[in-house]
């Protein structure tokens, strides 16, 4: 069988938009062309049929209603919408907030930005398994706090987190509870009652929907309300103006009732797919680390470390694998990955992470295929560090003297 | 980030992977950079009688362009007196890998090295000499 190259394992960053959802969307880029909030006329009519069917089959997908979901351009602005949202609307209040240093930038600058204005943030640390810790957030919280923000499940190191004891500790004490479930919703069950969620970002490209749509789940049993970020003309019940992404949102819409089916099967699959490819990896390679807790984990991510070789130049010698690295040469600012850092990982092993993620479309081919280069590469990557040569003759790394550069 | 071409040149074929003799009274070594920053170069060189660089070698731990800058150094110093190899600037191997402004300390840590190496090895030459005396 031939393997196309490039492989893509990089599902955490993006993933495809299924052919499915594509063909559901099509048909609003031509002939159905509306704008759904047209009251008079039956394209408008046709549109906002759509947009409700997608409306329900996102909902179904996280156990919410209809009426309680909000079409956003994506993750980032609900979960603007969210934190900055309920500040302002009770600010009256509290104006604490809680979340952990582990999540999403969208999430981390958000906080920042009403910190500038006077709203004290904590920012949890999370155990050494990536986890955040339903006890440190109990102890976190005063009167004043407002709104607690912790994510579904990470995208780097892919640990999910306890929200359904995170958010009775949080309801018990009269805050609000945001999840940022980007990565795990259609990956992994979740549902906004058991988790106690007051609001809840999504994500259409993270679960093979198109880019550029997401979604905000604002409980109305008790209401939950908030003051929207982007004024006009008032859709959305008034939180989020602007007209409306149609064939993005029917194609989030188709793309949500597939993972609702599908996501039994799929997750067994790529879980599968993902314990072969770290068994693989570590039954050849010596000296890896596998970053965040393997049993609290999405089923397609493997973050993993190999000691003494650099994550760029790792990813350099996969050229025809998609991933990413926690290294700090791969992000602009030179600073290894802050998730890794708050994990407790050393710096030069953050230095060394792949992050790999697995998804819908991967096969056991790419996999082995996968396994086979890595061994290769990193054999003849140690074979060029000074790292592994002081290693192998027993040299405790941590007792030298590095010089500073 | 694309690489540049030369980069990945440098990266596939690689000269002067290795090590020389740590303990030979002609050979400089010098380790520099930090696991920490996620670079880390270690370069060596031998010496002949008559002050030209006979043989380098090197190993890195870093990224492409670490890699590069160090390989590339390598090249250029041997069959170079000391002297013409202390004058090698980084800005040297910035141009000729083209390297992006994000990437400049890897070449200034291979400049780095080449002058770590040929310290050590002067360090040796001055004991040589104070033992002979």
């Amino acid at each position: 069988m031939t393997l196309k190259l490039p492989i893509y394992m990089d599902y955490h960053a993006t993933t495809p938009v299924d052919e499915r959802v594509l063909d559901a969307m099509l048909p609003y880029f031509r002939g159905d062309f509306g704008n759904a909030a047209s009251r008079s006329h039956v394209f408008g009519w046709k549109a906002e049929e759509a947009v409700e069917r997608a409306r329900e089959e996102v909902a179904k997908l996280i156990g919410a209603a209809g009426k309680e979901i909000v079409w956003t351009s994506g993750a980032t602005e609900s979960d603007n919408l969210a934190i900055k949202g309920v500040a302002e609307f009770y600010k009256d209040r509290g104006s604490h907030i809680i979340t952990a240093v582990t999540e999403h930038k969208a999430v981390l600058d958000s906080c920042k930005r009403l910190e500038k204005q006077g709203t004290v943030v904590t920012y949890l640390p999370v155990e050494p398994d990536g986890r955040v810790s339903p006890d440190a957030v109990a102890n976190a919280m005063t009167d004043k706090t407002i709104l607690v923000s912790i994510m579904l499940a990470n995208n780097e190191i892919g640990t999910v987190n306890p929200v359904e004891e995170i958010g009775a500790v949080v309801k018990a004490r009269g805050a609000f509870f945001h999840i940022d479930a980007v990565q795990g919703v259609g990956k992994i069950p979740f549902d906004v009652n058991r988790s106690h969620a007051d609001l809840v970002s999504l994500s259409a490209h993270k679960m093979y929907g198109p880019k550029g749509v997401g979604a905000l789940y604002v409980r109305r049993k008790p209401r939950v309300r908030i003051t929207p970020i982007i004024d006009g003309g008032g859709h959305e019940r008034g939180m989020r103006s602007g007209t409306l992404n149609v064939p993005g949102i029917v194609g989030f819409g188709k793309a949500a009732e597939l993972c609702r089916l599908e996501m039994e099967e799929e997750g067994r699959r790529v879980l599968a797919l993902r314990e072969r490819l770290r068994q693989g990896i570590e039954a050849r390679v010596p000296s890896t680390v596998v970053n965040g807790s393997l049993e609290h984990r999405l089923p397609g991510n493997l973050n993993i470390s190999f000691a003494f070789v650099e994550g760029e130049a790792m990813m350099m010698a996969l050229k025809d694998v998609a991933v990413s690295s926690g290294s700090a040469c791969t992000s602009a600012s030179l600073e290894p990955s802050y998730v890794l850092r708050a994990l407790g990982v050393p710096e030069e092993m953050a230095h060394t992470s792949i992050r790999f993620g697995l998804g819908r479309f991967t096969t056991e081919a790419e996999v082995d295929y996968v396994i086979d280069l890595v061994v290769d590469k990193v054999k003849r990557l140690r074979n060029m560090s000074p790292l592994w040569e002081l290693a192998q003759s027993g040299v405790d790394l941590k007792s030298i003297q590095w010089g500073m550069h | 980030m694309a690489y540049s071409n030369k980069v990945i040149e440098h990266y596939e074929n690689p000269r002067n992977v290795g090590s020389l003799d740590a303990s030979s009274p002609d050979v400089g070594t010098a380790l520099v950079g930090a696991p920490a920053c996620g670079d880390v170069m270690k370069l060596q060189i031998k010496v002949g009688k008559d002050g030209v660089i006979e043989d380098a070698k090197f190993k890195t731990f870093g990224c492409g362009s670490a890699i590069a800058s160090s390989s590339l150094a390598t090249e250029w110093i041997k069959g170079m007196t000391v002297d013409q190899a202390l004058a090698v600037k980084n800005t040297q191997i910035v141009e000729e890998l083209s390297l992006p402004p994000v990437k400049i300390h890897c070449s200034v840590l291979a400049e780095d090295a080449i002058k770590g190496a040929i310290a050590d090895y002067r360090k040796k030459q001055d004991l040589k000499t104070e033992n002979a005396a």
